[in-house]
């Protein structure tokens, strides 16, 4: 199971940055949504994969890690997902009025001169 | 109220201020300006008053609804936090004054913005936990993203994309240091992280590096140290001049964390960690202080050339904290102060030649002559002098306590021709652009432009001002700065005091250890 969710860390994070460094606004906007996935994902494997482990003590167990996820991993994550998301939302905003502003999607707000364009 | 008490109040006023701000904004602009410069007034006081705390030697931490660390959130007070602090509020100030002067309100929620962006500042400085760090970055960051293309046009636009797609990379970064950190040692606890990091040895070390190394990147990309400089000159070149000077102390908050978090929690006691950083630390830091007082060279305008100053200060800064030694830090502390308060001022400065210079605004070329040459050279006389560490400024201080500070590290000679070659760049890159803006000037054409406006030119003064008294108080202020970096490498008073007596080397809170991971351990 490790190496599955260590794969697919990798895959997103190399779609993310991919897209990132085609230099248009909205690829960069949904390569940096699939980073943030990634490392939302890497943050919570960090507690360990186990199932059927609750976060919660509910005293009929001994309070260790053998039985009990960390739950700490989850909180961080949850606060690691929020933020991005106000980033996505408030990127995405800048990306609209930079689009409106230099009439062109272009990361550096004009068309690039030669050859090299990807598209 | 409880001494330790007020740690939490740079946060939360500037939160409390900034929320009035956004209400108030639109109904009444002008109580809206006086509630923003009330309270940076009265955070100036309370920065003041807990480096008087501070200055006891002991560490005061602060738990969020009595949550015992490092379970909770514990913010902690240190004379490094204390010092910050005060430097937030000395700048912050006079620029918050100089942008009612008519820059507040060429967009929308500025004095809400720069409160939360006092917030976010203060808040990184008294944390005592990595993962608030990290919130409190974005904060500041989120604060700065919009402060950055406050007055909007297209450069601003496409330069402040550029920014905020950097610093969402390098957040991205951050949390994978984080993750990897708290993976190894199962705390993100700064107190805790120091305890806990020594014990991590055998195959688990070289991950802990690695976060070390991930998080390197990320504060340097903050502090602008080469190769993640690049963004800085024409960000700062781009912003509106308050902006300007008050992202010259964001560029700090890179160096507090390094200081915090490579230098205590990776530093020499750190056992198989130990020193994680120092090999690349020092010749980065030379480096970038070397490129940016040549980018400080070539320089079309002002404005730029102050933005590729701060590199090389923070260059210079970055040496101090690379020698590792607390006689280096204390000196790095002691430079940074004056540093950040001479390159805000210059930012200022820069915008008050371009107004008086017609079309030419701050372009390094012949043009009609500024309305007010003897102030305003006068005012760049005496910020070039400091900058460029001549005595009796402050910068000569400091760069004096700087040079012999490295005098027992092996590299003392290449830190001795660097420190000093850019103290000398530094001045002809000033001495020039004040001989072209001030001298060579097109006295064929009428000025035209009024002098600037008194309200202005004080808040500059006051910057520059706040400079020269660093050096009339340079006693009092250089044993601050050298006990603050004593009391740093005193991990155990630091742990005791966050964790509680028996808090600090119990091994409950710890989730992984290191010899039975938990994960091999049979399902119920």
């Amino acid at each position: 199971m490790e190496l599955m969710v260590a794969i697919f860390v990798g895959v997103l994070t190399g779609t993310g940055v991919y897209l990132m460094l085609r230099a248009r606004t909205f690829d960069l906007v949904l390569g940096l949504t699939l980073l943030s996935y990634a490392v939302n994902l890497l943050i919570f494997v960090m507690g360990r994969l186990s199932v059927g482990r609750p976060p919660i003590l509910d005293g009929s167990l001994a309070p260790t890690l053998a039985n009990y996820a960390d739950p700490l991993p989850q909180a961080l994550v949850l606060t690691a997902i929020v933020i991005s998301f106000a980033m996505t939302a408030l990127l995405l905003v800048i990306a609209l009025v930079a689009r409106s502003e230099t009439r062109s999607d272009h990361v550096d707000g004009e068309e690039p001169q030669g050859r090299g364009e990807g598209r | 109220m409880n001494s330790a008490n007020w740690i939490v109040v740079p946060v939360v006023l500037p939160l409390i201020a900034g929320a009035a701000c956004v209400l108030l904004e639109r109904r009444a602009a002008g109580v809206a300006r006086a509630v923003s410069i009330g309270t940076t007034f009265v955070l100036l006081g309370v920065a003041l008053h807990l480096a008087v705390v501070a200055a006891s030697g002991t560490v005061h931490p602060y738990l969020l609804g009595n949550w015992k660390a490092p379970f909770g959130i514990a913010l902690a007070l240190d004379r490094l936090s204390a010092l910050m602090l005060v430097l937030t509020a000395l700048v912050a100030l006079p620029v918050l004054w100089y942008a009612s002067g008519g820059w507040d309100s060429h967009g929308r929620h500025f004095h809400a913005l720069f409160q939360f962006q006092l917030m976010g500042l203060a808040g990184a400085f008294v944390t005592g936990d990595i993962f608030n760090l990290f919130v409190f970055f974005e904060v500041l960051l989120i604060a700065s993203y919009v402060l950055m293309v406050h007055g909007q046009g297209r450069e601003r636009m496409r330069v402040g994309l550029h920014y905020v797609v950097l610093n969402l990379s390098a957040s991205a970064l951050f949390l994978i240091g984080v993750a990897l950190l708290y993976a190894k040692t199962g705390t993100l606890n700064l107190a805790d992280l120091s305890l806990r990091v020594p014990k991590v040895g055998g195959a688990d070390a070289p991950v802990v590096q690695a976060a070390a190394l991930i998080l390197l990147v990320v504060f340097g990309f903050k502090a602008a140290l080469l190769p993640m400089s690049m963004w800085l000159p024409a960000t700062y070149a781009a912003a509106t001049a308050p902006v300007a000077a008050l992202f010259a102390v964001m560029t700090k908050v890179g160096v507090y964390a390094i200081l915090r978090v490579h230098g205590v929690a990776f530093g020499a006691d750190a056992g198989a960690s130990a020193l994680t950083v120092q090999p690349v630390l020092l010749p980065i830091a030379l480096a970038t202080s070397v490129v940016g007082v040549f980018g400080a060279l070539s320089a079309h305008t002002l404005q730029r050339l102050v933005a590729w100053l701060t590199i090389a200060s923070v260059g210079t800064v970055m040496v101090g904290v690379g020698l590792f030694n607390p006689l280096a830090w204390g000196a790095a502390l002691y430079y940074m102060a004056n540093s950040t308060l001479v390159v805000a001022g210059l930012f200022l400065l820069a915008e008050l030649v371009a107004a008086q210079r017609g079309d030419a605004a701050d372009r390094l070329e012949p043009a009609s002559p500024v309305a007010q040459p003897a102030l305003l050279g006068l005012m760049l006389l005496l910020a070039a002098a400091s900058a460029a560490g001549l005595p009796p400024l402050p910068g000569f201080i400091g760069k004096l306590m700087l040079l012999e500070a490295s005098s027992t590290h092996a590299w003392q000679g290449v830190v001795w021709t660097v420190v000093l070659v850019v103290g000398f760049f530094t001045l002809i890159g000033l001495a020039r652009a004040g001989s072209i803006l001030f001298w060579h000037v097109d006295a064929s054409r009428p000025s035209g432009a009024s002098g600037a406006s008194p309200k202005l030119v004080g808040a500059t003064l006051w910057l520059l001002g706040a400079s020269v008294l660093m050096s009339a108080l340079a006693a009092p202020v250089q044993r601050y700065t050298a006990q603050a970096a004593r009391q740093l490498t005193d991990l155990d008073a630091y742990a005791r005091a966050v964790l509680g007596a028996q808090g600090a080397g119990t091994e409950t809170t710890r989730p992984y250890r290191f010899d039975a991971p938990a994960t091999q351990e049979p399902r119920r």
